[in-house]
């Protein structure tokens, strides 16, 4: 019943590379992003934003937007700064750390724009 | 048992004395270095508990049988166990609990061989019991200091792999034995391909005629390689280095270092305390990760009554290094395991981790600084079972689906990236504020929208219930039903 498929990521199709947690997912629209900046500020992480030329995407560091919005609770506030930094940058992609600094870890971390990709 | 005799009233007399003149203290309040071990007591008859208590820290730590004229050219008081306290077993009343404190000299620094050696070395063929189990260890950070402990942790490991908010995923690859190395390579690649972060070798896949080691890392290392370059993730292996030697594994962790890997693996007790300490520490310093499996453990903590619990080998474990650890999956069959699973899962992960008798836990335990491991939950899992490992374990763990993965329809890749997807679907779903637990079907329906992978896993295994009954039970960690086993199913 069930129709074989072959499975098509490729070496040659940019969107084979997957850039983390939710990338096996369809790109988040502005409500679904919103929900995990809720998710982030309530498990009282501080919001980081990167960004990167689409080529290095695998590197460990990005280029960080300003400096970590440490202690910003204001979901707006942040999802403010994340469009800024996705329309000075368009061909970029775009992520949201959620930067735990009690445990010294990322709690969180997003891509949220794709800069070489159709987008939302 | 014992009877009590003497030449004179004073000075050295020969013979045998009671156990609990010497070993057993009641009123002993434990100081912050000692060590302390719990140990559940099945006596023969007719022998007070006292006694048997004493006899129990008397021949784990200085005693013997008879007195003996040496004992007096050194402070035994001093330097000796003592048995101080006594409790029920709930629901059991075919054994105690006996506590026992052990100064913190008589152990070699950052030795777990040596700890083991003194606490169930010796006691454990006594003909006075008919059984005992070494339920629970408390380790003082004074000792916890002089020990490695895991080589890279959590919170390293997800630096280097560069990944977070999420559980990681693995699988090991299957059959169990007989692929040759090539054909391995492409079962490698094809899971990792797919969206797992890692895959791994069976635990008694080591260097067989049908496959020999170097091989295998080779084929696995282009497999890795290969999947990394496609996904743009970082991928794994684990590589077992367990040998027959302690010098073939160091051979085989040296390679699989000069062929860029980042992790390997090691059956801890199988190969003994003392190659995995070594293999940690060669880990620590060669930048590699180090993936523990217990094979071997069901010997030692299945049976309730005699042996040693999981939770002392666990703690064994994070003292001697591992950065993961077979834990048990807890929605497996059984179910009546999650409480005491849960304790030493916080074992594993936490750095203060309280006395908690629900979870099984005797002692608060004191890890400092000491990084915590991923325990990782492995045995008869598919995508159906996410919602609620994810709820269980939350992010820091690893679900490995074996089975679950190179089971699907359309392939390992297809496998993957179904599990995948279904992970990714629950924690978004979590961080929304969803309950997994009960809406862990819906979510996943959901998902499958995007996923015709998803789609055929889930209509391949069946589907299992989300609601939690409350079983009505004794205290897990004590007792229950004599027919209820304890350990966990998994690997």
């Amino acid at each position: 019943m069930n129709q074989f498929r072959s499975y098509t990521s490729r070496m040659t199709r940019p969107t084979s590379r997957k850039l983390g947690t939710f990338s096996y997912l369809p790109e988040m629209d502005a409500e679904r992003v919103r929900k995990q900046i809720e998710y982030i500020v309530e498990q009282g992480w501080n919001s980081m934003i990167e960004h990167v030329e689409t080529d290095r995407a695998t590197e460990h560091y990005w280029y960080m937007w300003k400096l970590p919005l440490f202690g910003e609770r204001n979901v707006d506030a942040i999802f403010t700064e994340i469009t800024a930094c996705r329309k000075k940058f368009p061909g970029h992609y775009v992520r949201i750390v959620g930067y735990d600094s009690g445990r010294q870890t990322q709690g969180a971390r997003i891509v949220v724009y794709h800069g070489d990709r159709p987008s939302n | 048992m014992k009877r009590h005799f003497e030449v004179s009233e004073s000075g050295y007399n020969a013979g045998v004395q009671a156990y609990r003149d010497r070993y057993w203290d009641g009123s002993y309040q434990p100081i912050d270095t000692d060590i302390l071990a719990c140990f559940k007591i099945t006596p023969q008859e007719g022998i007070e508990r006292e006694e048997i208590a004493a006899a129990v820290a008397a021949e784990s730590s200085t005693g013997t049988w008879t007195t003996v004229w040496t004992d007096y050219l050194t402070d035994v008081d001093y330097y000796k166990a003592r048995a101080y306290r006594i409790e029920e077993v709930p629901g059991d009343p075919s054994c105690f609990y006996v506590f026992v404190a052990y100064p913190i000299e008589l152990f070699e620094e950052g030795s777990v061989v040596n700890v083991l050696t003194s606490l169930v070395g010796n006691v454990f063929g006594f003909k006075a019991l008919r059984a005992i189990r070494l339920e629970d260890v408390r380790f003082p950070l004074h000792y916890v200091m002089t020990c490695g402990g895991p080589p890279n942790g959590i919170q390293v490991e997800r630096d280097i792999l560069n990944k977070y908010g999420r559980p990681l995923l693995g699988a090991t690859i299957k059959p169990k034995l007989g692929l040759s190395a090539k054909n391995y390579g492409r079962a490698v690649y094809e899971c990792l391909r797919g969206g797992l972060d890692f895959t791994k070798d069976d635990e008694n896949v080591n260097s067989q005629p049908f496959m020999r080691w170097r091989h295998r890392f080779d084929f696995v290392a282009e497999a890795v390689h290969t999947a990394q370059h496609e996904t743009g993730e970082r991928k794994g292996h684990y590589l077992n280095v367990t040998s027959g030697t302690v010098e073939e594994m160091f051979e085989r962790a040296e390679h699989a270092k000069s062929l860029d890997m980042p992790i390997i693996m090691h059956d801890y007790l199988t190969a003994g305390f003392s190659a995995n300490t070594s293999l940690a520490n060669w880990c620590r310093n060669n930048g590699m990760l180090l993936h523990i499996h217990r094979a071997m453990h069901a010997v030692i903590d299945r049976d309730r009554h005699h042996g040693i619990h999981f939770r002392v080998l666990a703690k064994c474990l994070r003292l001697s290094g591992g950065d993961h650890l077979h834990s048990g999956s807890v929605v497996g069959k059984l179910e009546g395991d999650r409480d005491a699973t849960l304790g030493w899962v916080d074992l594993m992960r936490e750095d203060f981790v309280c006395e908690d008798r629900s979870r099984g836990l005797f002692f608060d335990q004191n890890w400092g600084s000491m990084p915590g491991l991923f325990p990782v939950a492995s045995g008869g899992i598919h995508v159906w079972h996410i919602p609620a490992l994810v709820s269980i374990f939350g992010d820091d763990s690893i679900f490995q689906f074996g089975g679950g993965t190179l089971g699907h329809p359309w392939g390992s890749a297809a496998g993957a990236s179904a599990n995948r997807v279904a992970l990714e679907a629950c924690v978004e779903a979590r961080n929304q504020g969803r309950d997994l637990e009960a809406e862990g079907a819906d979510i996943l329906k959901a998902a499958g929208r995007n996923s015709p992978e998803l789609v055929v896993a889930m209509d391949t295994w069946k589907e299992i219930r989300f609601e939690y009954d409350t079983v009505d039970k004794i205290d897990v960690a004590n007792g229950g039903p004599m027919v209820r086993q304890e350990g966990g199913r998994g690997r």
